[in-house]
């Protein structure tokens, strides 16, 4: 068990493949120990209620959104945020199909996006929707974004990593 | 993100779990026992309550179960509920589920989670009450089983210290007949309104419902009048609606008379579908 009676705990966090020291107070969202503790400001915060989408980062493959999810509950499991994925075909797909605008829920959706690609190579059109709508885009880049997934399922753009 | 000096404790078995909320209650420290969390943070960054420590019992290895146990099926109080969509055993409570939050959300949101809420709708406690299901707690004296009946009056009624470790339903009820509805304010991911869950078993239709009273429910008393095949279904209705619990809700999201009018709207369109399902 983590020592509790201390105000900050040091953990190990593995974040986009490297272990980082970091010491955190128990109750630290996720989200915060990237921004403040780490640096990655690729997750946004945006409603930190867990409704928009904007922090979302991956845990063991699985997308969760990271305002609503403590750091210590992701002690001894992989994290990736968007800065640890480099040259992947769904960015790529986000620049060629423009679809962003002011940019803010970018990384939230590129990491949901992520997910959903390796858990269903090739989701229907009904899955994509039901994933997708746990994001908000204010400036409603909607279909630019299905247009930029729907290219990765069909192989149109590529990348240097997966 | 919660304020304050809260401690954090991640016991490893049931017994652990029960202790350290005693040690903790005793110290003054308002222990919370927390799954997937996502209420305690929400509720804990408006204000709304202020636990001094948190107890996750997610690494306790019958939360996690979700397995067939002689005539039951065990579904334990920690899984996720994307988890359990994606196994898919039971397929009222799959879709039941895939209507609650936001498909990342789910990810994070337990089962256990969701039907020991706060909230009004709590909607995946439905599939539940129709089943019949038996209730596995932890607390002081040890682990308990209970019919959901005798435990849940609008909320699990459990005494202090008691956590939820697993929900148990017979495997009969897993393939029945099934239909459930979440009618929304407006577009398709808007406010929830009502949602209602019907199986059919031995002819007969169970009815549970959420976000119709303050709290979700089964009543045997509107289910007789629904099964009441000597009358018209409009009748049959009426009288139904005569029977429900009160609070009818009257919020922003709809008032008492809006709701009450799309729940005979789809009370009709679920007898007509299912009185016709084998
Ligand atoms: S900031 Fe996390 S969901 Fe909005
Ligand atoms: S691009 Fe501006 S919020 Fe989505």
């Amino acid at each position: 068990m983590p020592n509790p009676s201390a105000k900050k705990i040091s953990v190990s966090l593995n974040i986009n493949g490297e272990m980082r020291q970091v010491e955190i107070r128990p109750i630290d969202t996720l989200l915060y120990v990237l921004r403040h503790h780490l640096s990655l400001t690729g997750a946004k915060p945006g409603c930190l209620n867990g409704d928009c989408g904007a922090c979302s980062v991956m845990v063991n493959d699985n997308v969760y959104k990271s305002c609503i999810m403590l750091a210590i509950e992701s002690v001894g499991s992989a994290i990736t945020t968007v800065e640890g994925l480099k040259d992947s075909p769904i960015q790529n797909a986000f620049v060629k199909h423009f679809a962003f605008q002011c940019g803010y829920c970018t990384p939230g959706f590129i990491m949901n996006c992520q997910a959903l690609l390796l858990k269903h190579p090739h989701p229907t059109y009904e899955v994509v929707k039901e994933w997708l709508s746990s994001n908000i885009c204010r400036c409603t880049c909607y279909q630019e974004i299905e247009e930029a997934i729907f290219s990765v399922v069909e192989g149109r753009v590529g990348g240097t990593s997966e | 993100m919660l304020a304050g000096n809260i401690e954090y404790y991640q016991p490893s078995t049931v017994n652990e779990a029960v202790e350290q909320f005693f040690i903790l209650k005793k110290e003054n420290k308002l222990p919370m026992y927390y799954a997937g969390g996502t209420e305690i943070l929400t509720l804990g960054r408006l204000n709304i309550i202020h636990p001094g420590a948190i107890i996750d019992i997610k690494a306790i290895k019958e939360t996690l179960s979700h397995e067939s146990y002689q005539e039951h099926f065990i579904f334990g109080a920690s899984l996720p509920l994307t988890y359990i969509e994606e196994k898919n055993i039971f397929p009222l409570l799959t879709q039941t589920s895939m209507e609650i939050a936001d498909h990342t959300a789910r990810n994070k949101i337990t089962i256990g989670g969701n039907v020991c809420g706060n909230i009004f709708y709590r909607e995946a406690v439905l599939p539940f009450l129709l089943c019949d299901s038996t209730v596995v707690v932890a607390g002081k004296e040890g682990q308990k089983t209970h019919p959901i009946q005798d435990i849940f009056n609008k909320t699990f009624q459990f005494e202090e210290g008691q956590f939820l470790i697993q929900l148990l339903i017979e495997k009969k009820y897993l393939t029945l007949p099934f239909i459930t509805i979440k009618k929304r304010q407006q577009w398709e991911t808007g406010y929830p309104l009502i949602t209602v869950a019907c199986i059919k078993i031995e002819n007969q239709l169970r009815f549970a419902f959420s976000g119709l009273c303050p709290f979700p429910f089964r009543s045997q008393k509107v289910e007789t009048e629904l099964n009441n095949t000597l009358l018209p279904k409009e009748e049959r209705i009426n009288h139904a609606i005569e029977q429900l619990p009160t609070p009818v809700l009257n919020d922003v999201e709809g008032s008492k008379e809006y709701r009450l009018f799309v729940l005979r709207n789809t009370l009709k369109e679920m007898i007509v579908e299912m009185e016709e399902k084998e």
